[in-house]
């Protein structure tokens, strides 16, 4: 007789059917019956059962011996899989499916068998399973678990029945063994419990599985079964020196491990049984009982089921499984899903299960499966859903579920402060008060005024959920600067009051809305201008990430300030400096509807206007036309971009700048100068007539502006401009004396003249930025042409 | 698209290197090994004052006839170097920033990994994955 080398599989399998068919329990010789019988149920051509025992030698000796049987077997596995019955294929032919037999009364050993073509195929890693590795973790496989009472039998050497009979004769296996097989629903034959449970732990899986030889993920179940198995057998609780143990030694760890799996046995047979029902898709999802012991496992480590698990004890974890430490590092870098170089319960649960998988010989994927990807921290607090959801017959255990979710939520509880953040910045817009959202920001943000400040942050480092909600700061950046905006788009008159707080806060760095609302100081106007200055230098970060900014604001603002400093040219009569704007102020005169308010704020523009006049005017000039633009927040841009009516209005030449400067500002400070406007558009349009915005809109808001906005700008501004207008004196709103006015006003010139020369360094260098964008894209432009020719 | 990639330690031994054309390897391992005195040189020229703000992309090191090299070099030394073909001219350099951008990145998430250690040659397969990205497809 040829000698006749099998595989481990083989091996196992062959001797399991030896035993079975060796019904007179001699251990030698299988009974001719049974094995004819098997024969038959390989559903092969009679002839060719007849050439195989021929060739086994069986008809020579007239009875199967084992050496016969398991050549006939190995020739059945030929003949199956369509080979040429040769005795030189015994031992030619590689990966060789196990032979097949389906049988109704052999129905667990078909199961069997069909199971073990899965087993097969993973040949190569059989080796891994007969070798209990060295972690010690007891993984709780669900679906493996089932395979356990397989082990004994697949276990069994050639000589020793023991193991097959296990059941009987082993007591720690034989309860689980029996466990099972009380509780498959699909009992099977009592005289073989081992076989009887195997086969009907097969069942579901047999069931799930479409061919008898599946390579690959869809057998995943099968397969993991015999290597988790093989894993659970050889592990304890805490990496115990089980890799002494030989296989042969398995029995006595299953033994040991048997109380330890008992309990898991229990569940996992239910859970078996429910997923057989309902077939098993993911070979990657964690069960409950696996995630049960990984998180316990985890709080070995780190008792906070919240925390992380740093590198190193990661490390020193996974290297206690003795994988080697190329393909831990591959584990780590799929499970390590932030980057963060330490593990939350979810990626620590992804590792290990992916160590589990390995150990089991299953081959690491290239990217982590979708049930083991930990749940990012999305904005919707709603993750709670745990990544390895059993399937759909697991409803069946609703227990078991629910405790599996409480370990997920960890994983979104590991962002809570994004979240939270995030919350924050949701209200960003409303509250428009600094808020210290807890990721990175650019450093750049000045908040200069943190109680109306209102930082954008832009959130620097980019991990998958911080990439989420830096999208979401960026819209709420960008919703911050239209914000304003729409509001006042929709509802102006409400918005005043809001304006002008977002004047404060928002790139309106014009000092109009300062000058012109508040009286009593220029702080305002500094401020503003601060506040833009900070804001503009904000918003080109801000503007970095999003893709396109804002056009720029339109400049009415200085228009507004124009038309107050018109009135205050007319107050005092003695500042024919705005000539340029006078012209386009077509009558004076007629401007003041309110006078009182013009005047109020006529000085403050008044001698802005002369600031103006003085430092800009060549910019005042296109200031006041766009003032009726202002109240037509909707063609807020458009009037930015077009109108650039020479007028009068020596509009503050920090909104002149501030304008073109900070897109994002561009509506707020509309608004503002819209406010501002008001008052001087009240008198100015009305005197020019040119007045696009309705008029009742300034005027409404001039009748609220005033005061609301002298009463809330000021508080909030003047923390604001603190810093500006310590320089500045409050110019009081007694025009009276003009020499005070026109040194005040000097005084704002040559402020107003930094904050433009300010400004203009920063629009340069937003021109920059944009440039580069504009390269980097003409770039990709000439690489896509290429491809369009092709 | 590079025809080879290299990561350098700071010791100046190659933490990775791969070549598209895998005959020519030699050929880039010297062209790259000569690359590093002309990283060496622009590194120190900087001085000490500046060499916090030192920029970490070097830009291109030196041209052959058939090659361009370019050098970066992180706050720890460690060294990348791309070689590219002379005759890809569509090649920007805001593009090899981006690359090198790129590799610094996923060279951070290797550093990153607790079972690398620090002078071991670079086995992430993430890592290799971004790397054949950006080399020359395999003709």
């Amino acid at each position: 007789m040829e000698s006749l080398t099998l595989t481990d599989v083989e091996q196992k399998y062959y001797s399991d059917l030896f035993v079975y068919c060796d019904t007179d329990n001699t251990k030698k010789v299988a009974s001719n019956g049974k094995v004819l019988d098997l024969f038959r149920a390989a559903q092969l051509p009679s002839e060719v059962v007849l050439q195989i025992t021929e060739l086994c030698g069986a008809t020579r000796l007239g009875h199967f011996g084992r050496s016969q049987f398991y050549i006939a077997l190995k020739l059945i596995a030929v003949a199956q899989s369509g080979l040429p019955l040769r005795v030189e294929s015994l031992n030619s032919v590689k990966d060789l499916p196990l032979p097949r037999f389906v049988v109704a009364k052999n129905e667990q050993e078909a199961r069997h068998t069909a199971m073990y073509p899965d087993l097969e195929n993973q040949g190569p890693y059989q080796g891994v399973i007969p070798r209990p590795p060295g972690r010690g973790q007891v993984k709780k496989v669900s679906a493996h678990e089932v395979i356990q009472p397989c082990v004994p039998t697949v276990e069994p050497q050639p000589d020793t029945t023991s193991p097959v009979v296990s059941p009987h004769q082993s007591p720690p296996t034989s309860p689980h063994a029996w466990r099972k097989h009380k509780r498959q629903a699909s009992g099977g034959n009592v005289e073989r419990p081992p076989v009887v449970v195997a086969g009907a732990v097969w069942t579901p899986f047999r069931e799930a599985q479409s061919g008898p030889v599946v390579a690959g993920d869809g057998m995943w179940s099968a397969h993991s079964p015999p290597p988790v198995q093989e894993s659970w057998v050889s592990l304890k609780d805490t990496y115990p020196p089980s890799s002494s143990k030989m296989p042969p030694m398995r029995l006595s760890l299953v033994q040991e491990n048997s109380s330890i799996r008992t309990v898991a046995s229990v569940a996992t047979a239910n859970e078996i049984q429910r997923q057989s029902s309902s077939g098993y898709d993911d070979p990657w999802k964690i069960t409950d009982e696996q995630r049960q012991y990984y998180i316990n496992q985890f709080k070995t480590i780190q008792p906070d089921l919240n925390g992380f698990i740093p590198g190193s004890a990661a490390k020193e974890f996974f290297t206690k499984s003795k994988l080697p430490i190329l393909e831990l590092s591959h584990i780590w870098e799929l499970s390590d899903f932030d980057k963060d170089g330490a593990l939350t319960l979810d990626e620590f649960c992804a590792a290990f299960h992916l160590v589990v998988a390995r150990k089991n010989g299953y081959d690491l994927p290239e990217k982590l499966p979708e049930s083991l990807m930990p749940k990012l921290i999305d904005l919707d607090d709603s993750a709670e859903v745990p990544d390895q959801a059993p399937d759909v017959g697991y409803s069946g255990s609703p227990v078991e579920v629910t405790p599996n979710k409480s370990p997920m939520p960890s994983l979104n509880q590991t962002w809570p402060d994004l979240n939270q953040g995030n919350e924050q910045w949701e209200t960003f817009s409303e509250r428009s008060s600094s808020s210290q959202t807890l990721t990175q920001f650019d450093s750049n943000i000045a908040p200069a005024d943190p109680d109306t400040a209102i930082v954008h942050p832009v959130p620097i480092r980019m991990t998958p959920s911080k990439i989420h909600m830096q999208e979401m700061e960026l819209k709420r950046t960008g919703s911050d600067h239209t914000h304003p905006t729409s509001p006042l788009m929709a509802k102006p008159p409400e918005l005043s009051e809001e304006t002008s707080m977002k004047f404060v806060t928002a790139n309106s760095g014009d000092g109009y809305s300062s000058s012109d609302s508040y009286t009593s100081d220029q702080d305002p106007i500094t401020s503003v201008v601060t506040r833009q200055r900070s804001n503009s230098g904000t918003s080109p970060e801000g503007l970095k990430v999003v893709a396109a900014p804002p056009p720029p604001p339109p400049r009415p603002n200085a228009s507004h300030s124009r038309s107050s400093s018109l009135d205050m040219n007319r107050n005092f009569a003695a500042h024919p400096t705005g000539p340029q704007q006078s012209g386009v102020v077509a009558c004076p005169p007629a401007i003041p509807p309110r006078p009182l308010p013009t005047q109020t704020s006529g000085p403050h523009s008044g001698h802005r206007s002369d600031e103006g006049l003085a430092a800009h005017s060549t910019t005042s000039p296109q200031q006041i036309p766009e003032q009726p633009n202002f109240a037509d927040f909707s063609q807020f841009q458009a009037f930015a971009a077009s109108d650039q009516p020479s007028d009068d209005g020596e509009k503050h030449p920090e909104s002149l700048p501030v304008e073109k400067s900070t897109e994002g500002a561009g509506p707020l400070r509309t608004v503002k100068t819209d406010n501002q406007e008001e008052r001087a558009a009240a008198t100015v349009n009305s005197a020019k007539g040119s007045i696009m915005a309705p008029p009742p809109k300034p005027v409404r808001r001039r009748l609220k502006s005033e005061d609301e906005l002298q009463d809330e700008a000021l508080p909030p501004k003047s923390n604001v401009i603190a810093t500006v207008l310590a320089t500045l004196p409050s110019i009081p709103r007694s025009v009276g004396k003009d020499k005070k006015a026109i040194q005040a006003s000097i005084r704002r010139n040559k402020e107003t003249n930094t904050v433009l020369a300010r400004l203009n360094s920063e629009l340069q260098q937003q021109l920059k930025d944009l440039l580069e964008e504009r390269i980097s894209l003409e770039v990709q432009l000439e690489q896509l042409r290429p491809f369009s020719h092709l | 698209m590079a025809v080879c990639i290299a990561v350098i330690a700071k010791e100046n031994y190659p933490l990775f290197i791969r070549s598209v054309p895998v005959q020519n390897e030699l050929k880039f391992h010297y062209t790259v090994h000569t690359s590093l005195d002309v990283v060496e040189e622009k590194i120190s020229a900087v001085g000490k004052a500046m060499a916090d703000q030192r920029e970490l992309y070097l830009g291109l090191l030196y041209p052959t006839e058939d090659y361009k090299v370019y050098g970066y070099v992180t706050n720890s030394k460690v060294k990348f170097v791309i070689v590219v073909d002379s005759s890809n001219t569509s090649l920007r350099d805001n593009e090899i920033r981006s690359m090198f951008r790129k590799l610094h990145n996923s060279f951070t998430d290797v550093m990153c990994n607790p079972f690398y250690n620090p002078g071991d040659t670079i086995q992430s397969k993430a890592f290799d994955s971004i790397v054949s990205a950006m080399m020359v497809q395999a003709s």
